[in-house]
């Protein structure tokens, strides 16, 4: 595999989404390979021998691993468009923080409200609900967490918005009702062909979610 | 500039701290070290300055705190030049994120907390999960000095001041880092001859002591 851009990826993965969000905010044109994690395929193991894990970025035969250091790569090569981090030391630091928190606390919390029932999930959806809102008083006013424009944070965040319909089901709440100003900041993303192309279905996400609750023995 | 425009709020065992205090001693930057008492009660300014997880380090930047510490080093190296700590092609800088990601994946920071946590007779697949992580490092650092190439850089600076622990965790778990991971201790052994890193590294039988005292906290010894 030489030159060119490719990406090994699982249609549902949040992670893989934040990529192909942002090659196509750079109109980067790229082979997607999908990905069968039950039974992982000789190239996704070499190109990934530490972890194992999708997404995988190769460039120009190249791997780039974790999702947030390729989105930092995909910046750095490709910066002549649609900058994601800000330009200025201490905002570029507060937008790393930001998706730190996310990767910290977002799959974990959104994963024990569908893993969970009865006490433990009225746990769980509390911890997930204050981690939207703590990213809420973020966002404040502004129409994306990059400010005026959309960036870093808005890109690791907004694959988690095709879950939450999955995550309500499985939790028996609205997100919405909790935490309106988020869901706007989501829809308003939405419009942005970037993310509307790289999201997937909500109603197909909780069909998997369903197929993953039966193989874990949840019911 | 004046040591009053960085602080940085500290403990002197943590190696989140460290990384900092490296990275600032690296590009020759002065400071003031702020030590916070985690156990009888973190300050306003700590609460006030990281009010997401109330956890060292904190730097503070003419008053604007910074938090995390492989973020706050990437700032530190972001704002004052020389030096570089990370490589200037955008692959290698990649490659360097994702060791000090996985650096600081719970992974490692588990594997160590599994051996020193541990009550009674430490599990042997606690020791092997450390080792192997260990021979993961080794496996990145190949033949070259440091984790960059020739210079010392990003990832070493994530990765040293976790080694000032090992003493703590051979003593506990009943091993040797330098007879499991030779290459991994000759990579300590030469960051440890760094000013930088000299200067703030405390004494691991310190550390060890630490460790004893808040095992014995914890009900654990």
């Amino acid at each position: 595999m030489e030159g060119g851009v490719v990406l090994l990826d699982f249609w549902p993965s949040m992670f893989g989404m934040r990529v192909r969000i942002a090659l196509a905010e750079k109109e980067i044109k790229y082979e997607y390979i999908e990905q069968d994690l039950r039974n992982k395929s000789d190239l996704l193991l070499q190109m990934n021998p530490v972890h194992k894990k999708i997404p995988v970025l190769v460039h120009n035969g190249k791997p780039i691993c974790e999702s947030l250091v390729q989105v930092q790569y995909i910046d750095e090569v490709w910066k002549n468009q649609a900058p994601l981090l800000p330009a200025d030391p201490y905002k570029r630091a507060t937008a790393r923080f930001w998706a730190d928190f996310v990767d910290k606390k977002m799959y974990d919390s959104g994963s024990r409200v569908w893993k969970t029932k009865g006490e433990e999930q009225e746990a769980a959806k509390k911890e997930f609900i204050g981690n939207l809102k703590l990213l809420e008083g973020e966002l404040g006013d502004n129409l994306y967490f990059g400010g005026d424009g959309f960036g870093y944070v808005d890109v690791a965040l907004v694959p988690f918005y095709c879950w939450f319909y999955a995550y309500e089901q499985c939790g028996n709440f609205s997100i919405e009702a909790e935490c309106p100003k988020l869901i706007a900041w989501a829809k308003r993303c939405m419009q942005k062909e970037s993310v509307a192309k790289s999201l997937a279905d909500p109603e197909k996400v909780y069909g998997f979610l369903l197929q993953l609750k039966k193989a874990y023995g949840i019911e | 500039m004046s040591k009053a425009g960085l602080v940085l709020l500290d403990c002197w065992v943590s190696p989140f701290c460290m990384r900092v205090k490296i990275a600032l001693n690296e590009k020759g930057l002065q400071y003031e070290a702020r030590p916070e008492d985690l156990f009888g009660g973190k300050s306003d300014l700590l609460l006030n300055s990281n009010p997401i997880y109330k956890k060292v380090p904190v730097f503070l930047h003419d008053g604007k705190p910074l938090c995390e510490s492989s973020i706050i080093v990437a700032y530190i190296d972001e704002t004052w030049s020389s030096p570089p700590l990370l490589p200037s092609c955008s692959y290698a800088r990649a490659q360097a994120r994702f060791w000090a990601d996985y650096i600081d994946k719970k992974v490692v920071f588990d594997a160590c907390g599994n051996i020193w946590r541990s009550k009674g007779e430490v599990p042997v697949e606690a020791k092997t999960e450390f080792i192997e992580i260990l021979k993961q490092l080794e496996g990145a650092l190949g033949d070259k000095e440091y984790f960059n190439g020739d210079t010392f850089g990003f990832v070493d600076i994530v990765a040293i001041p976790l080694t000032c622990w090992f003493f703590a965790l051979e003593k506990i778990g009943g091993f040797s880092v330098a007879a499991e991971c030779p290459k991994f201790s000759s990579w300590m052994k030469r960051c440890l001859q760094r000013e930088s890193v000299a200067k703030v590294m405390p004494d691991p039988e310190k550390v060890y002591e630490f460790v004893l005292m808040f095992r014995k906290m914890q009900g654990i010894d």
